[in-house]
């Protein structure tokens, strides 16, 4: 096992008199994702940016194995990809030429380098678009160079600030595959998202953080089961085109917690476990022939968390 | 080596400092022509220089001088116009445009210093203009040779070198514009008034302050034209200019030697440089 850490050592940020990250110590360890959680302002963005030193701390300092980014950015930043925002290309570059010129610059061999490149462009799915130029590209399109840009040098670390944004639905889910991919390649995933079903889909632990400040950074399991008041589960709003009489064979499938009519053709199922869980539980409920004909997600144990906790620092 | 060494993936090492600086302006330049910026300036050269062939093969040659009178008036009267254009049109948004346009967060985040960044993106900016100007030579020579038959006179290859002090130092001043602001339009405008102001701050001065104007950029660059002029001009004379109201008006014209303008030029490009890589380095990706 690599020795991979990221850590904020009182790390605060000020504008003025506002303070975006607030005396931040956090300290990730060893292969896994982990997910960066915050409302809007929190100081998400902020802490990730002081991470790749486009932005510098006030005081206290971010390490990347160990190593002050700001002041030996090119040893703590050689082992690290990062997708912050979504950077833009030079319009007259072509994913090709582009990704070379970060290959470059990170030391990949000449005799890697045309491989690597196609390799990281065909794992976010643009070989087609290989030496078109950018400037053509639509935001999802750039999105995805730049995660094959992050992911170019095989990182250790990965820092990602919104990957899903600007992405489709197929778009995100292809995201979502990657991280868990880097995850069987023992990485370090740091990864900053609006989107809790995301985090809960491929997140380890989770961090969150509002007013700059860090509220709780643990497993997603003891978060969940500390702050939402009842374990790891997810609520799910069904639709049937008939009404629904008896609910006792639905509550017999198992991981379901608990069902709750909202009317004769809606329920609300609470269940235990993630994505997985839930595609068993939709097999299910169409082998009952009940005229299922929608499902949303209503809420999960890490939203609820996650909205205990941002309330109690409103 | 051990087994698990051997059957390990090499890590990337980044490469030196000066490596990247030389990467850097590889595909800066490269983005230079694809982005058909370059030919927008050997555009300009071009018309420059088919003007000049024209208006000379029309009207005839400059009374005078011989080859040292078609120098002055063709490369002592263009040369420092198309460095200050291309000084703008190279070094105007090269670090406003990493800014606003968002291309920095391309590059920021990976192991590389600013300084590398700053430095190879001047780089390529140099190299592009200068492949302007020697283009512009060449076809100025060419009509020299066709003209008067004679070899390149010493004074050109001096002209020269000097034009190329001038290069380095108008593009350190204009990144420095483009390192201070985060706007393109601000950093391009800035630059340009800035070369515009020169001349108008040395007309007054002449008129108005009469000291020797050795602070101003432009001044230190006449001698480009200046070495054409034999024998070299004064350091400073003094024309009446006549009478405005009961006011007796005069002129002080200053002419820098070639010391005092190689000094001005090259202090404007240490400070520059010096100010406008400081700029960058702390300059944040908001």
């Amino acid at each position: 096992m690599k020795d991979l850490s990221i850590q904020a050592v009182n790390l605060t940020k000020k504008y003025g008199s506002f303070t975006a990250v607030d005396n931040l110590n956090l300290k990730i360890e060893g292969s896994k994702c982990v997910g960066f959680l915050g409302p809007n302002g929190a100081g998400k963005t902020t802490t990730l940016k002081i991470f790749t030193d486009m932005i510098f701390a006030s005081s206290g300092s971010a390490l990347i194995n160990g190593v002050p980014v700001h002041s030996n950015k090119k040893e703590a930043l050689k082992h690290c990809g990062s997708l912050i925002e979504t950077p833009e290309i030079y319009p007259s570059f072509t994913p090709r030429v582009a990704l070379s010129m970060i290959a470059e610059i990170r030391g990949i061999a000449a005799s890697e380098r045309k491989k690597r490149i196609e390799e990281a462009v065909s794992e976010v799915k643009m070989q087609e678009w290989m030496d078109k130029k950018v400037g053509k590209f639509s935001k999802g399109m750039k999105q995805r160079i730049d995660i094959a840009s992050a992911l170019l040098s095989e990182p250790d670390i990965v820092l990602l600030d919104e990957p899903t944004s600007g992405l489709d639905p197929r778009g995100s889910a292809e995201v979502r595959d990657i991280v868990k991919s880097l995850k069987k390649k023992d990485r370090l995933i740091f990864m900053s998202s609006h989107l809790l079903p995301e985090v809960s889909e491929v997140c380890d632990e989770v961090a969150v953080i509002d007013h700059g400040k860090l509220l709780v950074h643990d497993t997603l399991t003891n978060v969940t089961s500390k702050f939402s008041g009842g374990g790891s589960y997810t609520v799910v709003e069904v639709g049937f085109s008939r009404p629904v009489d008896n609910t006792n064979a639905i509550s017999s499938i198992q991981s379901v917690i608990s069902v709750e009519k909202i009317d004769s053709r809606n329920l609300r199922i609470k269940f235990s476990g993630g994505l997985q869980t839930q595609e068993n539980l939709v097999s299910q409920l169409e082998s009952m022939n009940l005229g299922m004909i929608s499902l949303r997600a209503a809420s999960s144990a890490l939203e609820d968390s996650y909205l205990n906790l941002i309330k109690d620092t409103q | 080596m051990t087994q698990t060494e051997e059957n390990s993936m090499p890590m990337n090492e980044p490469p030196s400092s000066v490596a990247q600086i030389g990467i850097i302006t590889k595909y800066e330049m490269r983005n230079y022509i694809t982005a058909r910026r370059f030919y927008l300036l050997l555009g300009i050269a071009l018309a420059f220089s088919a003007l000049f062939t024209f208006l000379i093969g029309h009207y005839g040659l400059p009374i005078g001088g011989g080859a040292l009178g078609f120098y002055f008036e063709w490369w002592g009267g263009s040369a420092k116009y198309i460095i200050v254009f291309g000084a703008i049109v190279f070094g105007g948004d090269a670090i406003s445009g990493e800014f606003q346009n968002k291309t920095g967060y391309f590059l920021v985040g990976n192991p590389i210093r600013r300084s590398s960044i700053y430095i190879g993106k001047y780089l390529a900016a140099v190299i592009a203009s200068l492949i302007i100007t020697g283009i512009y030579a060449v076809i100025m020579l060419l009509n020299e040779f066709y003209y008067y038959g004679t070899s390149i006179q010493w004074q050109f290859d001096q002209s020269f070198v000097f034009t190329l002090v001038f290069l380095i130092s108008a593009m350190g001043l204009t990144f420095l514009f483009s390192s201070a602001f985060k706007t393109i339009s601000y950093s391009i405008l800035g630059a340009v008034v800035l070369f515009v102001g020169f001349d108008i701050i040395e007309s007054l001065d002449s008129a108005f302050v009469h000291i020797e104007p050795w602070f101003l950029l432009t001044y230190g660059s006449e001698i480009v034209s200046d070495i054409f002029i034999s024998p070299y001009p004064v350091h400073s004379t003094i024309s009446d200019t006549g009478h405005i109201l009961t006011t007796q008006m005069t002129m002080t014209t200053y002419n820098p030697t070639v010391p005092e303008g190689l000094a001005i030029m090259l202090a404007y490009f240490a400070v520059t440089s010096v100010l406008g890589l400081i700029i960058f380095a702390r300059k944040e990706f908001n």
